[in-house]
């Protein structure tokens, strides 16, 4: 077993421990700390397949940038676990037999008989001076440029419908406007003078 | 790889949508809150332009272009001038609705108009990844659009609803592909055919990854026994959503099970054809059944949908060129068979009141008998009463799967819908033998009138002229 091999099983076993933690953890901010490890160990899989930039941006992307968002919202929020997990144990029996049958059928379906070294071997080592980046780049432009166009688009609708459902122009709030403040000219947008009628006699004991 | 400005002229109505639905945006941006009408002309013209492009462009060879993810042949020719067509009527019936409710907002437009780019996507799909990303792109704008109505406590959990089991299937697809993928190395259509052809049943994986697939088209359909979402989501959208997301959908699912399982596993089909049949019985027995113990309208709607999904299916397992064709027939059909219910029923509400109650429809006639009548029409033809267009729709499904031997099937399918025609009658006898139970006006400004008269007329015309739009049907599958 060469040094390579070593390194993916260490890693895989990494990961999927941290998943499997994501899932039962009692505290969401250390299931959100388990997800960051399970996200790093995976982008060590990918150096291992020679996608170091793939790698490098599931750090920087994932684990720099979505995930602390996560941890902030998950700080934030106050989420009862009582309720969440008041289903756990009553349908424990159940959900475990079905995934175990599921996992059964999936390593026969995905396991080393379709999916194995033979049918999969290495490919060749690219040359030194070889750029995932670039490939990468003339992939997506050039070959997937219509689904990377219908990807921009389905994150158009997304930033659409979250400022739809979310942003709400609240009549009660005390916000001033400075520019209607600044166009107040002399007299009557500062000053208003009201005509009353005089009160009547007020008795004074 | 050379970029040639040719390959897009048939992309052409999908960018003409595209810049419709940006150009919506950023007009929305500059008109008053009195003057959002705009909108609704700007949307009309543009769909009106799409439509017109998809004729233009339209006709003749095959043609794949961007590198093997964009076909366009027949099917997607007529799918989509049909989705486009739908569109218009969802806009012109839905304007009064969402001007009353304060939901006539550029977001509206730009986002059913998002929908029906998706739509449009799936149905010239040739690859995978393109399926997926149509797909992905009409869920979200729909999901966005269930929500749509911020202060309705049921429209926020039927979006929660749908999210989540739409999001469920499309894990499931998700999942289907990514096998396929494995087994085959690849994510174009024909190259996918061609490895399916070569080994078909004897690889595990292909059949465990179509295993999940139809799963996924089971969910986006909305059969039995994925149909949980349905009902939930009709009853607590509002009406214009539902129309929306009732009618155009159906032609883009025909279209996602036409490209993956006829395009992409037609070699499988000996194995998807069970997987279909047990659909297809449950959602004609459950849907119609459960139909019949509903009072709100929408929610028998929901229902009847599923039914109508079984009969669908019934032309797709069949697994002849006929037996596609009818299915197709049948999927467009009731596009509009359901843009027209629902539009009735966004004609019946009006400022501060839906009509969601059998007992709305009460004495429709004695409102407006031309609407009571398209309504009785609309009715009769989801029924499969003849002359009219659901009756031929339904025939020629029945055809397709008697001509392959599964006689039972079809008795099956005309046994439920024996039982189905009573809760549609019963709509004709609240619109014609009961009293009104209110006076108040129609809200049917704008052309509705108009729109629904020539909905009705295609229903009933198609029904006596069937011809035409078969033989269109037909040359989608030769």
């Amino acid at each position: 077993m060469g040094f390579e091999k070593f390194l993916f099983y260490c890693f895989a076993a990494i990961t999927v421990v941290a998943a499997g933690m994501v899932v039962t953890r009692r505290n969401p901010v250390h299931a959100v700390l388990y997800l960051v490890l399970a996200f790093v160990s995976s982008a060590v899989l990918w150096l291992l397949i020679e996608a170091e930039f793939l790698g490098i941006v599931l750090v920087l992307v994932y684990v720099g940038a979505v995930m602390v968002l996560f941890l902030f919202v998950v700080m934030m929020l106050d989420v009862d676990l009582a309720a969440l997990r008041a289903g756990f144990v009553r349908f424990l029996p159940i959900g475990g037999l079905v995934a175990a049958a599921m996992a059964v059928q999936i390593f026969l379906v995905v396991g080393p008989a379709n999916f194995g070294l033979e049918a999969f071997p290495k490919p060749p080592a690219a040359p030194a001076e070889y750029s995932n980046t670039e490939a990468l780049g003339l992939a997506l432009y050039t070959e997937h440029l219509y689904p990377f166009e219908i990807a921009a688009v389905i994150l158009l609708v997304a930033i659409v419908a979250a400022i739809r459902l979310t942003l709400r122009r609240r009549p009660d709030t005390k916000y001033i406007d400075p520019s209607a403040q600044v166009q107040v000219k002399k007299g009557p947008d500062r000053v208003r003078l009201v005509k009353m009628p005089a009160e009547g006699k007020v008795e004074t004991p | 790889m050379t970029f040639d400005t040719v390959n897009l002229i048939p992309v052409l109505p999908e960018i003409l949508i595209l810049i419709l639905a940006s150009a919506v945006l950023l007009v929305d941006l500059y008109v008053k809150e009195a003057e959002k009408g705009t909108l609704h002309t700007l949307a009309l013209i543009g769909v009106a332009l799409a439509l017109a492009a998809t004729l233009l462009v339209g006709g003749g060879e095959r043609q794949v272009v961007l590198e093997g993810h964009y076909v366009r042949d027949a099917l997607s020719d007529a799918l989509k001038a049909m989705i486009l067509i739908v569109g218009l009527l969802v806009f012109v019936y839905s304007r009064d609705y969402l001007r009353d409710r304060g939901l006539a907002t550029g977001e509206y437009y730009a986002l059913a108009l998002f929908a029906l780019l998706g739509m449009m996507v799936m149905v010239s799909a040739n690859s995978f990844l393109a399926i997926y990303l149509g797909l992905e792109l009409l869920a979200l704008c729909l999901y966005a659009l269930v929500a749509f109505d911020r202060d309705s406590q049921r429209g926020a959990e039927a979006a929660m609803k749908y999210f989540v089991l739409g999001a469920l299937g499309s894990g499931m697809l998700l999942y289907g592909i990514s096998m396929i993928y494995g087994a085959t190395g690849s994510l174009a259509l024909d190259e996918v055919a061609a490895v399916v052809a070569e080994q078909g049943l004897e690889n595990l994986v292909l059949v465990f990854g179509l295993a999940f697939l139809v799963v996924g088209i089971g969910f986006k359909f909305g059969a039995v026994p994925f149909h949980m979402w349905v009902p939930d989501i009709y009853e607590g959208a509002p009406t214009p959503v539902v129309l929306l997301l009732g009618s155009a959908p159906k032609i883009a699912a025909l279209a996602l099970a036409v490209r993956l399982l006829i395009d992409g596993l037609g070699g499988l089909q000996s194995d998807w054809q069970g997987m279909l049949v047990i659909l297809s019985v449950l959602s004609m027995g459950l849907g119609n059944l459960l139909a019949i113990a509903q009072t709100n309208i929408k929610r028998m709607l929901a229902y009847s949908t599923i039914s109508h999904v079984g009969f669908i299916f019934l032309g797709l397992l069949a697994g002849t060129a006929d037996g596609f064709a009818a299915a197709m027939f049948y999927a467009i059909v009731y596009a509009m068979m359901a843009a027209g219910a629902f539009g009735i029923l966004l004609i019946l509400s009006r400022r501060g009141f839906d009509a969601e109650h059998l007992d709305d429809l009460k004495g429709l006639n004695d409102r407006d008998t031309w609407y009571a009548a398209v309504m009785a029409l609309m009715m009769f033809s989801m029924a499969g009463v003849p002359p009219f267009v659901g009756f031929m729709a339904k025939l020629f499904v029945l055809k397709a799967v008697v001509d392959i031997g599964m006689t039972w099937l079809a008795i099956v399918a005309v046994f439920f819908s024996i039982i189905g025609a009573f809760y549609y009658l019963r709509i004709v006898w609240l619109i014609y033998f009961d009293k009104p139970t209110t006076d108040a006006p129609l809200t049917d400004s704008g052309g509705v009138r108009v729109a629904m008269s020539l909905n009705g007329l295609a229903v009933l015309g198609l029904g006596l002229f069937p011809a035409t739009l078969l033989a269109i049907c037909q040359a989608a599958f030769l």
